[in-house]
């Protein structure tokens, strides 16, 4: 489902003296559907990068990355959104919304951005909500007064709103009390046996271990920094 | 001895006046620039028109003025002198009678002639140009056919008082191309637009001429809902009785009373001549002059 | 699929002076594109370029038509373009009284593109007028108002109300949050997001203010002294930003 080939990223800033900085070289990776993959590999070693290069957020300097049929790298920005909206799902560190718009409304968004009606989307909603434990008395207030762990929970009730066949889980359990990070779990679970090709990154072993099959290691494609 | 040239004008003024005349009416309602003249009579007193009479004039015409319908006035009185002293044409105030007919603001109640020529003063030629001040602008909508913004005006009307209100200068589409003002002759009039005889149209501080040929489709704009109606007082003129004319409102004295006549002094002349009467007229020999 | 608009190679000079060069790219229906830059970066010159409000000096602007397919509108008769930038365009000025009649009605300047192309039902207009007033939340009871009566953000909803009425499918939009305050701005940017989506209109918005093209924008070409110099994803560019000066415009940004 997910297949990464000899891509490398440097970052070039060029008002800092035009400071080079290579952090990933010819990194490869392979998920199939069903399959959930952690990366691992020390602060800064470029596992949020590489979540970041496969949702397209970041430009890949080289090599090639295909979600489904298509090769990320080189993809027009608007088959770039279609994939984001039918086929990867991305669930950040931080929930980043636009402002101003409620709660259900934020976690609808994928449903109804993909066309379902009105009802359906609302209901599928609410029903994320409450298992994540999201009162309803804060259901019509935007998110972005509520707590870090809050937050997250909205933001993972957004990621899996639509039925992606993949997703990019970027700390999904941080910040989270035992009840909902089993809740978390669970979700994820549920979501490998459907065959959604995952891959997370997960400060929390035990949560790794759960849940992952294998665990990919980013340092390996690290270039080293003192080049 | 005031030796003028036939008319006032030199002649190649009056031909420069006579080929905007001919274009004007090979397209119907399209303005045409022309080199207005310093006439012996300031703008806004019907320089453009007097330029049209005098362009078309010959010595075998049979003049009339009016000015609001009566040959009477100042105006009417003082433009048909100048004819008279610089063309030295016959003048009559006749409707029947007349081969040039110069009018401010109204046209005649009876239908013209193929023989007649109707020459309307203008002050502002420009139908829209109330709701686009630029010059530019109005010439490409009129030469774009861009006439969404005339029926604005008129929807700003309804909006404002429940009807089209524009109650002169009723803005007319002409052979189904231009939109034309038809010079502040009443809404009641706008029907008679197409007739028998030419119509001429002269502004002259505003430098165009226009023109209608005879039987030309003007029809007066109007929304589906809202259509054009050629209303006049709901009354009949106090002198000749007559129901169908335009009317005229005098306030007699101070305690509000007040009579309806014929706007048309010759229309109601002939009637009362020919013995109607209306609610306060008198007979004709008994009328002051 | 074929492009709504396909921009080749246009340029505009000014004597010597570069007002915006060999700009080239597709819009596809329902896609919005942000144009940035800062002052003097050429980003008004071509969007009065594509919209057909400046004669480009090299170039082509071809729009996929109702009627007749694929059109170059920069060789397109006068009439025609006028035609088009009455029903299947739109354009939203940064000031709204550029973009409307101050002396008509509220709903006079909404219906007054219907009756450009022949609406003659005077109850009708009134009810689709009233229809879009709501849709920009404006008060229908404003609908004889003047525009002189309206706040700063009521104008620019009554302008796009007055753009959107034809249900055109390209919308040029000339900084549509500049000068007003922000609490207006963000309100008029959800109404902006709503109606894009609602309509799939395609949109090129031109705009200095970065947090406008995050908000509205699917694509981003950013621009210095008249030339493109990156363009891609919207996220892309400002996340990952890869030329010197996007990076600069991106760390300039303050973070509230």
């Amino acid at each position: 489902m997910i297949t990464v080939e000899n891509v490398s990223k440097t970052f070039t800033l060029h008002n800092q003296g035009a400071a080079e900085i290579s952090v990933m070289r010819d990194a490869s990776l392979s998920v199939a559907a069903g399959e959930c993959v952690a990366l691992v590999g020390a602060s800064g070693a470029g596992k949020s990068t590489l979540m970041r290069m496969i949702y397209g957020n970041y430009l890949t300097q080289s090599g090639r990355i295909m979600v489904g049929d298509l090769d990320v790298v080189t993809a027009a920005p608007r088959q770039v959104i279609q994939l984001r909206r039918t086929t990867l799902g991305y669930v950040s560190q931080f929930l980043r919304v636009v402002p101003r718009v409620s709660t259900l409304d934020v976690v609808a968004e994928p449903l109804l951005a993909t066309g379902s009606d009105r009802d359906h989307a609302m209901q599928r909603a609410e029903a994320l909500l409450l298992r994540l434990n999201i009162p309803e008395r804060l259901w019509q207030l935007s998110p972005t007064t509520f707590s870090g762990g809050e937050q997250q929970r909205v933001n993972i009730a957004r990621g899996f709103a639509y039925p992606y066949p993949a997703l990019l889980l970027d700390e999904p359990t941080a910040s989270l009390d035992p009840t909902n990070r089993a809740t978390v779990l669970e979700m994820i679970l549920q979501a490998k046996a459907r065959g959604v090709a995952i891959i997370g990154i997960f400060h929390d072993h035990a949560a790794r271990d759960e849940i992952c099959d294998r665990e990919f290691d980013v340092t390996a494609f690290t270039p080293d920094r003192s080049v | 001895m005031s030796d003028y040239n036939f008319a006032y004008l030199d002649e190649q003024t009056k031909r420069m006046i006579r080929r905007a005349i001919l274009k004007g009416l090979a397209i119907p309602g399209y303005q045409v620039p022309f080199a207005s003249r310093e006439m012996p009579m300031p703008y806004g007193w019907g320089t453009g028109g007097v330029q049209v009479s005098a362009a078309v004039l010959t010595p075998e015409d049979r003049f009339k003025v009016i000015d609001q319908g009566a040959d009477d006035t100042t105006n009417a009185v003082s433009i048909r002198r100048f004819f008279e002293k610089t063309a030295g044409v016959a003048v009559t105030e006749a409707t029947t009678e007349a081969s040039v007919i110069q009018t401010r603001h109204r046209i005649p109640e009876l239908p013209l002639r193929e023989d007649q020529i109707l020459v309307y003063q203008v002050p502002i030629p420009e139908p829209l140009r109330f709701l686009e001040p630029s010059e530019v602008e109005t010439r490409k909508m009129h030469s774009l056919e861009e006439y969404g913004l005339m029926h604005v005006k008129l929807y700003e009307d309804i909006s404002q008082h429940g009807a089209i209100a524009t109650a002169y200068a009723y803005p007319v589409k002409v052979e189904g191309r231009y939109v034309m003002d038809p010079s502040p002759i009443p809404k009641f009039d706008n029907p008679k637009l197409e007739m028998a005889g030419i119509q001429l149209f002269g502004a002259g501080r505003e430098q165009r001429i226009y023109a209608v040929p005879p039987y030309t489709q003007v029809v007066s704009l109007d929304f589906d809902d809202y259509p054009f109606e050629p209303t006049k007082a709901d009354h009949a003129c106090d002198l000749c009785g007559a129901t169908e004319s335009y009317l005229d409102e005098l306030i007699m004295d101070d305690a509000g009373g007040r009579m309806f006549m014929c706007s048309d002094t010759d229309y109601c002349g002939a009637r009362r001549a020919a013995g109607h009467l209306g609610a306060q007229g008198a007979p004709l020999a008994e009328d002051a002059a | 699929m074929t492009p709504l608009l396909q921009v080749e190679g246009i340029a505009k000079m000014y004597g010597a002076r570069i007002g915006c060069t060999d700009v080239s790219f597709d819009l596809f229906p329902g896609e919005v594109m942000g144009v940035v830059g800062e002052s003097g970066s050429g980003k008004s010159t071509l969007l009065n370029c594509l919209a057909g409000h400046l004669q480009p000096d090299a170039g082509a602007v071809c729009f996929d038509t109702r009627a007749e397919g694929l059109r170059d509108t920069v060789t397109m008769s006068e009439p025609e373009r006028r035609m088009l930038s009455r029903t299947d365009w739109a354009f939203v000025h940064q000031h709204a009284r550029d973009g409307l009649r101050m002396n008509v009605s509220a709903g006079g300047n909404v219906g007054e593109r219907l009756m450009a192309v022949n609406a003659r039902h005077y109850g009708e207009i009134r009810d689709k007028a009233i229809d879009w007033l709501g849709r920009v939340e404006i008060s229908a009871d404003r609908i004889d108002d003047r525009p002189t009566a309206f706040s700063g953000g009521m104008q620019q909803r009554l302008q796009i109300a007055r753009n959107l009425v034809t249900g055109p499918r390209l919308v040029f939009m000339d900084e549509p949050t500049g000068g007003l305050d922000v609490s207006v701005q963000a309100r008029l940017l959800d109404l902006l997001r709503g109606l894009v989506r609602e309509m799939g209109l395609s949109a090129i918005i031109v705009t200095h203010d970065l947090a406008v093209v995050r908000l509205l924008a699917d694509r981003l070409m950013v621009m210095k002294d008249g030339h493109v110099i990156e363009s891609g994803l919207t996220d892309q560019v400002l996340d990952d930003p890869q030329h010197a000066y996007t990076q600069l415009l991106v760390s300039s940004v303050l973070q509230v």
